[in-house]
C-alpha cells in the first residue's frame, strides 16, 4: 500500500500532469486533515504545531525518539514555577488535585517557595533548597530544560541539563518491576527505592513510546514539583513520547499514586520539544550548596526577616 | 527593535493569559513600585540558584547603601544577554528593582543598564523575550558544520 506522504519524492522529473495533480489534491488533503484534528482544542503551542506542519515537516522517524531537544514555546517553558504544567497550583477548582486524607497531609506539611500556598524563602522546607536529589518524576516537572536523548536496541537514555542527571530506560522487554511493602521486586530479588525509579518503554506505535516507572522514593525523600505536591512509594508514572514529525517531540505525564491521590491525574499534556542542531552543547545546571549558602545569606534570608519594620512609602 | 518588542508583547500576553497568582519566588518583593538605583558593583556573582548582583549606592549626603540585586540563573540569563562576564567591581550600573517589602536593601532585579549602554532584563521569567535557540548552550553559528 503506498505511503502517500512519501509520493511527493518520488515524482522526481518528469511526471504526467495527472499524476502531479493527484499529488496536489493528496497535499490538500492531508493538510486539511492535519489543521482540523489541531483546531480540536486551540493553544498557543497548537499554532506552533500548525505553523511547523504548513511548512511541510519532515516525517518522523521511526522508534526514535534520540536528539537534543529544547522546551519549544520558549526556553523557560519547562520551568514550571507553579508546579505541574498541566496542573498547576494557582487556586482554581479545575487545578486542585484529587487528595487523599494521607496525600492532603504531606501538602500542608511541604513548605514550598512556589505556587498558592508559597512561603517566603526562609521559610521552606523543599528538599532541593539542600540540594538533595530532585529525582523522578520531579525531573520531568522541575526546569525541565534542554533534554538530550540517546538509545540503542536495548535502553533509551535521558539526560537532563537540569543537575546534570540522566535516567534509564529498558526497552529490551524486561518486566516492570513490582513495588512491595519490603520495596521493589525485580525479578526475583527485593530491591531499594531510586530516586529515578525503574522504568520500562514500549512502543505502542511507530511513534509513541509509553514509560512506565515504579520503585521511586516517597514522601520523606522528594516532592512532585516546586509547589510541594507529594508522592509516596506507590507511584507508578506513565510517561507517553510522542514524536509528531522529526522536529517535534511531545511529552505526556500521568501521575498515579494511590497512597497520595484517588485517582490518576495529567501533569504535563502533549509538553512540546523542538529538534536542535545535533552539534548544540547543553549548559551546566548544578546546585551547589556553597552557592545555595551564599544565595540564602545575601538575598533569602534578608527578604524573609519579618522582624525589620517596613518602610513607610 | 520593533520586532523584538512585538514579540515580548506577545510573549508576555501569553504568560499573561495563564492569569496565574504571583511570579516564581516574587512574593518578598514589592513588584508594584519599583525603584531605579545608580550606583558602583562590588560584585557580580554568577551562580546557582540566581545570580547576585551586589553594589554601593551613594545618596546625596555620600552615604553609602549596600544593595544586593537577585537575577536568575546562569541558564535563564545567557538568554537574556548576560554572562559570567558582563560585571566586575567598580563598574557603574543602573539597576532597576523590585524591593524587598520588608524595607531591607535586597531587591528582585527587572532591568540593569550595562557599562556599554545595553540594557539587560533580569533574566526571570516573563521578563522581555529570551533568544531563540540554544538554551545557554554553543549558539547555532559556533556549532560545527556537518
Amino acid at each position: 500500500m503506498r505511503d502517500f506522504t512519501a509520493l511527493p519524492s518520488r515524482i522526481d522529473g518528469a511526471g504526467t500532469a495527472g499524476t502531479r495533480a493527484a499529488v496536489l489534491v493528496v497535499l490538500l488533503v492531508e493538510l486539511l486533515i492535519s489543521s482540523l484534528s489541531y483546531a480540536q482544542s486551540p493553544r498557543p503551542e497548537q499554532t506552533q504545531a500548525s505553523k511547523e506542519k504548513a511548512a511541510a515537516a519532515a516525517p518522523a522517524p521511526r522508534h526514535d525518539i534520540s536528539g537534543t531537544w529544547e522546551p519549544a514555546i520558549a526556553p523557560g517553558d519547562g520551568i514550571q514555577p507553579f508546579g505541574a504544567k498541566a496542573m498547576p497550583s494557582d487556586g482554581k477548582p479545575e487545578h486542585q488535585l484529587p487528595y487523599t486524607p494521607l496525600g492532603l497531609a504531606a501538602y500542608k506539611s511541604h513548605k514550598a517557595l512556589d505556587g498558592v500556598d508559597a512561603v517566603l524563602p526562609g521559610f521552606d522546607n523543599d528538599p532541593r533548597g539542600k540540594c538533595e536529589p530532585l529525582g523522578f518524576p520531579r525531573m520531568d516537572l522541575s526546569n525541565l530544560r534542554q533534554t538530550q536523548i540517546l538509545q540503542n536496541d536495548y535502553k533509551i537514555v535521558i539526560l537532563y541539563e537540569n543537575l546534570q542527571v540522566w535516567r534509564v530506560i529498558w526497552t529490551d522487554g524486561r518486566e516492570l518491576p513490582k513495588v512491595v511493602d519490603e520495596g521493589v521486586l525485580v525479578g526475583k530479588e527485593i530491591r531499594e527505592p531510586r530516586y529515578y525509579g525503574y522504568s520500562v518503554g514500549k512502543w505502542v506505535d511507530d511513534t509513541s513510546l509509553v514509560v512506565d516507572t515504579v520503585g521511586t522514593q516517597g514522601d520523606d525523600k522528594t516532592w512532585i514539583d516546586l509547589a510541594g505536591r507529594p508522592v509516596s512509594e506507590a507511584l507508578h508514572v506513565i510517561e507517553r513520547f510522542h514524536r509528531v514529525d522529526r522536529d517535534r517531540l511531545e511529552l505526556t505525564v500521568t501521575i498515579d499514586d494511590p497512597k497520595m491521590y484517588t485517582k490518576p491525574w495529567v501533569a504535563m499534556d502533549r509538553f512540546p520539544f523542538h529538534l536542535q542542531d545535533p552539534h548544540t552543547d547543553v549548559m551546566e545546571m548544578y546546585c551547589s550548596p556553597a552557592e545555595m549558602e551564599k544565595y540564602k545569606k545575601l538575598v533569602g534570608d534578608p527578604i524573609s526577616d519579618t522582624d525589620v519594620k517596613p518602610p513607610e512609602r | 527593535m520593533k520586532r523584538l518588542r512585538a514579540f515580548s508583547l506577545v510573549v508576555g500576553v501569553l504568560i499573561a493569559g495563564n492569569a496565574l497568582p504571583a511570579h516564581h519566588g516574587e512574593a518578598a518583593y514589592d513588584s508594584k513600585n519599583p525603584v531605579s538605583l545608580t550606583g558602583a558593583v562590588t560584585e557580580w556573582y554568577w551562580a546557582n540558584p540566581h545570580c547576585i548582583l551586589s553594589f554601593d549606592v551613594k545618596n546625596s549626603k555620600d552615604q553609602v547603601s549596600h544593595w544586593t540585586g537577585e537575577a536568575s540563573s546562569p541558564a535563564d540569563m545567557v538568554n537574556h544577554g548576560w554572562t559570567k562576564l558582563s560585571l566586575k567591581p567598580g563598574d557603574q550600573v543602573t539597576v532597576t528593582l523590585s524591593p524587598a517589602k520588608n524595607g531591607r536593601p535586597v531587591g528582585r532585579i527587572t532591568e540593569v543598564v550595562l557599562p556599554n549602554g545595553q540594557k539587560v532584563t533580569g533574566g526571570f521569567l516573563g521578563q522581555g523575550a529570551p533568544n531563540t535557540g540554544a538554551a545557554g548552550g554553543s549558539k547555532p553559528d559556533e556549532n560545527p558544520k556537518k
